[in-house]
């Protein structure tokens, strides 16, 4: 099983994984040396994801949680939350009672 | 006379019930055993000395008379470590990541109360792979952390300080967390017990989040008894997550040793193919036939899907991992790396503060949520995730419980498998199953393989909600199997036997 065919050279090409536009989205800035090694390890690991799709799945339902519960309200009462002083203790830049951050709007 | 810390954790509750032992007596036993033994092991991240000593002394001072009412509480002084992942009120919490270095939690997670009111003292934090992300504890951004059976080896992962702690005796138990095997594998490698309860039967507030469909807690311990005890102390319906359990929380001690005599036992076939080491396979089997001659029927079931099932995991988990993780972005907690605008900020942040692992799961996370890939990738494994369910549902209608190898290998070495990600991964296949089907798992000692003299794990699956008989049937196997408490060289040093030699 775990010889399972890792198709490193699958279809890779045709998945035009675009790795630095995709760490764009995720927020995460990549160094070229990195943007070079996750291209290609990401290549592989897709590759193997190709295998789901040799599975006829047309009329399966999606899962997204193993016991699926709906409509999960707890009682609607008061109860403590962090104070405003807990809640800034670890933030990186506070003043004033407030999270810091760079200027968002111009 | 044994010393303290070679007990089991329901052995020194039961001389701490009694008041052979004080609790800062237990709490010493073991801070010291840590102090001797972790510059080898690197189990912890931050041994809190200080506040152990002060819990216990509190709880000495604190004693009721006896037969009052501290003789219910489950855990009265026993001393526990937790992995690096679950909330602490005051106490760090990094989760084995450098944007989480300098973090200090601000309240106590659903299970660290529960273990509080039990009167748990808490000795300090396990290292894990960043964010629970792996499979050998490498992944850790601050220290190795070594297998007590062979310093050269990986403990496994991603709870691989709570194993390697509770193996080498530095904690009668430790409670860890399992996304796809990161309880079990570690368990199987350091040769103790790993319980991954059904998903929704332990609360995880105050879990640090991985992949919240896939997350549960459970404990790390010596014996089957000590991990029933455990799962008892903080198993129940927690309403600050909605996605906990409204269940009742049986017995699970009163059920241990009921005997496996009216259970069928199944064997998938698909798990015992290429690449599973054949003295585990050999450990299995006998596995199955002690329970047939407990008296318990065992036959082949199948579960079609298994080949598909860490394709699924790993699209699954990081495209969860990815949203999950969007909240480290140097603004509320954590490190922040100034930018000239916030988007700038944002990626320095996350670039100076994720290891490559996390990096490589949100990116992959990213890209298979994102558009045009989303059906071919997250959908269609979310379908595949459904089969795998529909496997188990079918099998659990012909038996109780499955037995199965916990991984195909023994631990491997550290640095083995750094560089090749998907290897890496391919070590889940056992595991991750029981996490996608939201199923109760355990691993259990199944023996040392030789020549290297590596333990072995045994896992047991259960269904949803099925402690008590996945219970029963590990601690059958583990009475009649002789396999239990194994001792790895660094918990031989230092007995009192050994001195008086």
């Amino acid at each position: 099983m775990t010889r399972a065919p890792v198709r490193t050279k699958a279809t890779m090409s045709e998945m035009s994984l675009d790795v630095r536009y995709i760490a764009g989205l995720a927020r995460i800035q990549l160094t070229p040396e990195e943007e070079r090694q996750l291209s290609s390890q990401l290549s592989q690991i897709l590759a193997y994801a190709e295998k789901l799709k040799e599975l006829d799945v047309r009329d399966v339902p999606p899962m997204t949680h193993p016991l699926p519960r709906v409509n999960v309200t707890r009682k609607d009462e008061v109860c403590e939350g962090l104070s405003r002083d807990e809640a800034l203790r670890n933030a990186p830049a506070a003043e004033n009672g407030l999270f810091m951050t760079p200027k968002i709007v111009e | 006379m044994a010393a303290l810390w070679e007990l089991s954790l329901s052995e020194l509750t039961e001389r701490l019930r009694r008041r052979e032992v004080s609790a800062r007596e237990a709490a010493v036993a073991y801070l010291d055993r840590i102090e001797a033994t972790d510059e080898r092991l690197g189990a912890f991240l931050h041994v809190d000395r200080e506040g152990a000593l002060a819990q216990a002394e509190a709880i000495d001072a604190s004693r009721a008379p006896a037969g009052g009412e501290t003789g219910r509480r489950l855990l009265w002084g026993a001393p526990i470590a937790l992995k690096d992942i679950l909330a602490v009120k005051g106490q760090p919490l990094t989760c084995g990541s450098r944007i989480l270095e300098h973090f200090v939690s601000p309240y106590d997670a659903t299970v660290v109360e529960r273990l509080r009111r039990e009167g748990a003292v808490f000795l300090g934090r396990l290292n894990m792979d960043e964010f629970a992300m792996g499979s050998s504890t490498e992944n850790s951004a601050f220290k190795k952390t070594r297998n007590p059976w062979d310093l050269e080896r990986s403990p496994g992962g991603s709870s691989g300080g709570c194993a390697a702690a509770t193996a080498a005796r530095q904690c009668p138990a430790a409670i860890g967390s399992d996304t796809g095997g990161s309880v079990r594998q570690p368990a199987a490698f350091c040769g103790v017990t790993g319980l991954k309860p059904t998903y929704g039967r332990v609360s995880r507030y105050g879990l640090v989040a991985y992949a919240s469909s896939l997350d549960q807690i459970g404990p790390v311990t010596l014996t089957t008894r000590d991990a029933a005890l455990l799962l008892q102390a903080i198993a129940g319906y927690d309403p600050r997550d909605s996605t906990s359990l409204p269940a009742p929380t049986p017995d699970y001690l009163a059920a241990l040793d009921k005997g496996v005599r009216d259970l069928r036992v199944g064997l998938p076939k698909e798990y015992f193919v290429g690449g599973l080491d054949p003295r585990i396979r050999e450990a299995v089997y006998k596995a199955a036939r002690t329970l047939e001659q407990l008296g318990a029927t065992v036959e082949e079931i199948s579960l079609p899907h298994t080949e598909y099932a860490v394709a699924a995991y790993y699209i699954i988990a990081p495209a969860e991992a990815s949203a999950n993780l969007a909240r480290f972005d140097g603004v509320r907690y954590g490190l922040r790396v100034q930018g000239r605008d916030p988007i700038e900020m944002y990626s320095k942040t996350r670039a100076a503060g994720f290891g490559p692992e996390v990096k490589r799961r949100v990116i992959l996370g990213t890209y298979a949520l994102s558009s045009g890939y989303y059906d071919a990738y997250y959908l269609r494994a979310l379908k595949v995730r459904r089969l795998i369910s529909r496997d188990f549902e079918e099998a659990f209608r012909q038996v109780d419980v499955l037995v199965t190898p916990t991984s195909p290998t023994p631990a491997f070495r550290l640095g083995e498998k750094t560089e090749d990600p998907l290897q890496m991964y391919l070590s889940d296949i056992y595991t991750a199953p029981c996490n996608l089907a939201g199923l109760c798992g355990i691993s259990v000692p199944g023996g040392l393989v030789e020549p290297e003299r590596l333990p072995v794990g045994v896992q047991f699956l259960g269904k949803p909600l099925g402690e008590e008989t996945l219970l029963r049937v590990a601690y059958a196997y583990e009475q009649a199997s002789g396999c239990a408490r194994l001792r790895p060289p660094i918990a031989e040093e230092d007995r009192p036997d050994s001195l008086e030699e």
